[in-house]
């Protein structure tokens, strides 16, 4: 059944329509439930293992040592089916409206032979990616996770790249691939330290059956830390580099030049969490290699600051969403990072499955309206949007709740899953939680900034222009906003601590009322913040902005960051290493072949004029050498 | 009887095909003849697969199947010896594949399309008779059969800075001839303890092992330099890309797509497998070089702005990654080693044919002056794609395969040096996407650059059946790959020569 819902994914792809592939997708997601809930329901929370076929065979290395391709059920497996397809689907069903009208906005002023065909490519790559996505989260061992890792990474380099007209956009999707690609090397190297010593692939080998050779692992030390703590770190390094942490986030901001129902799916709710299921999967191996747990929690901790710090200074509505997306992220990762078995059960684990769930409804839902408002004002710049509640009352209500949600305020669902978080934090070291807890106040109020920029502050004049005055979408995309909506509002109630839990048991933590109150107090403080200065026009975020001109300018140009990788691969990776290298080819390398040639040549010039032809030189040079011989002869003999 | 040997036609059709074309009058006769010849070859190739698996699957254990002897010149015992394993009859199915798919790309071939066939089948011969032969003396002779045609191919039909690239391309690779020659005649005469037989055949020298370690070691070098410049080793590579920049498409792809595989195989055939004690005394110099190679190679292709000199680099990047996979001296390195000449074999000849292609439309291959060529020819744009992330190592097509299979090799050699080359020559898969995504965006994606441009046109047939031919081999082996690697694993069968081989080099140096 798993195996027909992949097939049934890559054979879309090739069928080019955008109703077909919506519909396919409906039929995933059914299959998709249907399996969830079986799984759910059927009482045990043992792995499922299917259809494992042994892809390339290494058996000469060690017995059954080998990459297979297969289906994997497990809680977490099983919720992240769910997340895909749910997403997948209504991003489906949303750019059928979405994708008929962009690219006329955005190119339709242009020259003749501009993007053609873009229907039918854009959900052939959309297909791709969940085909893709879909392989990575059932994946049975690490290695077929690399391989569907690296897919999703190309099917998100092809649909940034989507407008490939736009040079920004050729950047952002060369940017966002490199960056990856530079984060799966350290994926892969760990890998292979992973699998020389534990000679398997296998998910479950490698977290039940081997622990002599973890054991050797943790043994084993090099520059200074176990091997098996620079395994997990190197594997962390790939999901940092997909989950967009500090430093190598630059790319996910870059990548909302895709189409938004892309940014939507991909780099919002499903792919960029790879790299927190990726931790989530491996999960019994970090607890062992707990140097690598801290690193993941100071490096989550830092990027869910630092991305909310940026995101407070943005203007352009996709870009403070994107930084938002990273922040939460980084409240996911970070959530594992503090998670031990010790505290509350390991309720970070859960939490972060939890935050994972409901972040992938709501943040969805929140870019879905932000593509529907640009949709409509034909601009991602905040400047350009205000006073929209009159204009798309639904969108507005899809925004708020969204926005709710992720600042926590209840019965909303980031409440539910920030609290554990917040819990978890707090469990493993208070100084976690106030930090964590800081950030959380700081994400309210960078979300309803954006909300009232969008919706209240100030009506620009949308018809001066020659525009229509901007109205709510139509039925396709309003309804993904209406089942997210919704979705957002109930999803917290589900009882996730019995179902994923690391280690398959209920968990028995009751709520900590102490964390409740002070999260939703610093909330509605975060909140009420926004609202005061950014509710209706007025020039005192402007003054604020110009107190702290140096803070703002920095943050708004996050932090440098961009400038400072374009430094080093630009001038220092291309001026220094490649350029020098390409001349030492020419010039060194090259020269020395071309000057054996060239020895060559002036010796034969050189000794053309012994064949000159003239019996005069023949002879006296004959006579030279006989007496030559004749001297040396005597000079032995004597 | 020679004529019941499947193998000998391998090399009788491409030599019917040059007698064919000195009678044909016209064009259409030309292609006919061409046409028929290669796609006898093709299905030689599938015969051979299908026979070799039979002859396998019926339980015969043999080095070399398909073996026959035949006295050639008997002082010294020179013959005309033929056998495969598992890795020629790869190497065989590769070069049945580029030469089909190479007479499609040079359809339009001008001027002197009737020649230009000649010394083309003529090449196919030598590669063909080098992958069959196992005596060192028929081997030499097919491999320089091989190099010869190449300098009239790129002397008469090339383009650009020609006569030049030809003339150096062709000295540069005698160069290498001659140190082989050498090494070749050195293992003649230290092939037997017994002076009275000594033999040329491969599988009797290694076999008789009396080479003395003191000849090895400098017979080694001498035969691994000697194909190491084939196969592009640093720093015998620079041939490659001027090479390939002047060189007609058919011929680049010829030449990248298994000329240079002739480099790696020997280096594996003759070097490692008949001198195990010097393959791991000097090994770890050549290790070295490769490993260079692969990283100088890939950064190299990052500044350069014509097409078919990113590709050289890149090619120089991939062969090393081969030369260094067979380095490093475990079953699962070598046949990820091999794995990668199939895989860079089809690709860099895709992606020569479609340089060639746009080339022709275009007539620049300066990415600079290009642009938006993804509107223009989506057809020749998307396989241009499809070349590149084979070439990046995209899961699903053929690169892949081979780089994780060379690279989880490597990694069971547990001494630090050979882990820190592994984890080098790992980092141009990120290198490797640098420049691939950067010739993408220059040239296919972005504003048209040339207005003269929009008036092109996109692929016509022929030009799509030879890269749809070669699109679907790569896509075949990076779907299965479990197929190809069983056929190539085959030869390191456990209880065979090659336990002994590997026994002796894949020992850790006392120093490492």
């Amino acid at each position: 059944m798993f195996l027909f819902l992949g097939l049934m994914t890559t054979k879309l792809s090739k069928k080019v329509a955008g109703t077909l592939g919506t519909i396919g997708l409906g039929a995933c997601l059914v299959i998709g439930y249907t399996a969830a809930l079986t799984y759910f329901a059927s009482g045990s929370l043992e792995p499922i293992k299917v259809l494992d076929t042994v892809w390339i065979d290494f058996s000469q290395i060690a017995e059954g040592f080998s990459i297979n391709l297969g289906i994997y059920l497990d809680p977490i497996s099983a919720m992240m089916l769910i997340v895909v397809t749910t997403i997948s689907f209504l991003v489906h069903l949303y750019s059928n409206g979405y994708m008929d009208d962009a690219h006329l906005i955005k190119y339709g002023h242009e020259a003749e032979g501009g993007v053609k065909h873009g229907f039918q490519r854009y959900f052939a790559f959309l297909s791709l990616f969940t085909f893709s996505m879909l392989g990575l989260v059932l994946a049975t061992n690490i290695f077929q996770m690399y391989i569907f890792w690296e897919l999703v990474g190309v099917s998100s380099y092809l649909l940034i790249g989507f407008y490939y007209t736009d040079p920004a956009a050729i950047h952002a999707s060369k940017k966002a691939f490199i960056t990856t690609r530079f984060a799966d090397l350290g994926f892969l190297i760990g890998i292979l330290i992973l699998s020389y010593y534990t000679q398997t692939f296998d998910f479950d080998t490698l977290i039940n059956g081997s622990s002599s050779a973890i054991s050797t692992m943790q043994g084993t030390s090099f520059l200074g830390c176990s091997v098996l703590c620079w395994a997990m770190t190197c594997i962390f390094i790939g999901g940092a580099g997909k989950s967009a942490m500090f430093p190598l986030h630059i790319w996910l901001p870059d990548a909302m030049e895709g189409p938004t129902p892309v940014s939507a799916l991909i780099h919002a709710a499903t792919m960029v969490v790879a790299g927190v299921y990726l931790v989530a999967r491996l999960f019994p191996l970090y607890l062992i290699a707990e140097g690598s747990l801290i690193v993941i929690t100071v490096v989550g901790a830092f990027t869910a600051f630092y991305a909310a710090a940026i995101a407070c200074a943005q203007t352009d509505i996709k870009r403070i969403l994107a930084f938002s997306t990273i922040s939460q992220i980084a409240f996911m990762i970070t959530s594992l990072g503090v998670a031990r078995p010790e505290y509350h059960e390991g309720v970070g684990y859960m939490a972060s499955m939890f935050h994972l769930f409901t972040h992938a409804m709501f943040k969805a839902c929140l870019f879905l309206v932000a593509g529907a408002v640009i949709y409509r004002v034909h601009s991602n710049e905040s400047g350009k949007m205000g006073g929209l509640h009159k204009y798309m009352p639904i969108a507005s209500i899809a925004c708020l709740v969204g926005c709710l949600a992720i600042s926590g305020i209840f019965p909303f669902a980031g409440f539910f899953s920030k609290d554990e978080i917040l819990v978890a934090a707090y469990a493993n070291n208070t100084l976690w939680g106030l930090w964590m807890s800081m950030v959380a106040g700081m994400t309210a109020f960078y979300m309803f900034r954006l909300y009232y920029l969008v919706f209240w502050w100030d009506k620009p004049d949308y018809e001066a222009h020659g525009h229509h005055a901007p109205k709510e979408a139509p039925m396709v995309m309003t309804l993904p906003l209406i089942i997210l909506s919704v979705a957002t509002c109930v999803i917290g109630f589900l009882p996730f601590s019995d179902y994923i839990t690391y280690n398959h048991e209920p968990l028995h933590a009751g709520h900590d009322w102490t964390v409740i109150i002070s999260s939703t107090v610093i909330a509605l403080i975060g909140i009420g913040l926004a609202t005061v200065l950014y509710f209706k026009k007025n020039d005192k975020p402007a003054k604020m902005a110009n107190a702290a001109r140096g803070l703002w300018t920095a943050a708004n140009k996050r932090f440098y960051m961009d400038e400072l990788y374009m430094f080093i691969t630009h001038n220092i990776i291309f001026q220094t290493i490649c350029r020098p290298i390409a001349w030492f080819d020419r010039a060194i390398i090259d020269g020395t072949m071309n000057m054996f040639a060239n020895i060559t040549n002036a010796a034969s010039y050189a000794i053309r004029k012994f064949q000159s032809g003239s019996i005069q030189s023949y002879v006296w040079i004959y006579l030279v050498g006989a007496l030559a011989i004749a001297v040396v002869s005597m000079l032995c003999l004597i | 009887m020679i004529w019941s040997n499947i193998l000998i036609y391998f090399v009788i059709v491409p030599l019917l095909v040059l007698g064919g074309l000195a009678f044909s009058k016209s064009m259409k006769a030309i292609r006919t003849v061409v046409v028929t010849g290669a796609t006898a070859l093709m299905v030689l190739a599938a015969y051979l697969v299908i026979e070799f698996l039979q002859i396998r699957a019926a339980g015969v254990t043999d080095e070399m199947v398909l073996t026959g002897s035949w006295v050639w010149y008997a002082p010294f015992n020179i013959h005309l010896a033929l056998g495969v394993d598992g890795i020629s009859v790869v190497m065989i199915v590769l070069s049945a594949f580029i030469v089909f798919a190479g007479v499609f790309a040079s359809w339009k071939i001008d001027p002197l399309p009737k020649q230009y066939f000649l010394w083309f089948f003529l090449l196919s011969t030598g590669v063909f008779g080098f992958f069959i032969s196992i005596d060192l003396f028929t081997m030499f002779m097919f491999y320089e059969v091989a190099l010869i045609p190449m300098y009239l191919l790129i002397g008469v039909w090339g383009s650009g800075n020609k006569n030049y690239s030809a003339m150096k391309l062709t000295l540069m690779l005698m160069g290498g001839s001659a140190f082989l020659m050498l090494g070749l005649i050195g293992i003649y005469f230290h092939s037997s303890a017994n002076v009275n037989e000594l033999t040329m055949n491969i599988v009797e020298i290694a076999q008789n092992n009396a080479i003395p370690h003191s000849w090895q070691m400098w017979l080694f070098p001498a035969v691994f330099v000697g194909f190491g410049v084939l196969g592009a080793m640093f720093p015998f590579h620079t041939w490659s890309p001027d090479g390939h920049a002047s060189a007609p498409t058919a011929v680049s792809m010829l030449h990248a797509g298994v000329l240079m595989k002739l480099g790696g195989y020997g280096c594996f055939r003759i070097a490692i497998y008949l001198m195990p004690f010097a393959a791991h005394e000097l090994g770890w110099i050549f290790l070295i070089l490769t490993g260079v190679s692969v990283v100088y190679g890939a950064f190299s292709a990052c500044v350069q702005s014509d097409l078919k000199y990113i590709n050289a680099y890149s090619s120089v990047s991939h062969c090393g990654l081969v030369l260094f996979a067979i380095l490093m001296y475990n079953t699962t390195a070598m046949t990820g080693a091999i794995m990668q000449m199939l895989s860079h074999g089809l690709m860099t000849a895709l992606f020569f044919a479609l340089i060639g292609m746009i080339y022709g439309r275009t007539h620049t291959r300066d990415i600079r002056k290009m642009g938006g060529l993804m509107q223009i020819m989506p057809y020749l744009g998307v396989c241009y794609v499809i070349a590149g992330m084979a070439s990046l190592g995209l899961p699903g097509l053929s690169g892949f395969v081979s780089e994780m299979t060379i690279f989880i090799g490597s990694f069971q050699n547990s001494d630090t040096f050979h882990r820190v080359f592994t984890i080098v020559a790992c980092s141009s898969i990120v290198v490797t996407a640098v420049y691939i995504l950067r010739v993408v965006g220059k040239l296919l994606y972005g504003k048209v650059q040339d207005p003269h441009h929009l008036e092109l046109t996109d692929a016509v047939w022929h030009e799509r059946f030879a890269t749809i031919v070669l699109i679907a081999a790569v896509a075949a082996i990076g779907c299965f790959p479990n197929f190809f690697e069983s056929i190539i694993k085959d030869t390191f069968t456990p209880g065979g020569i090659y336990d002994g081989i590997l026994a002796t080099i894949g020992q850790p140096l006392p120093w490492m």
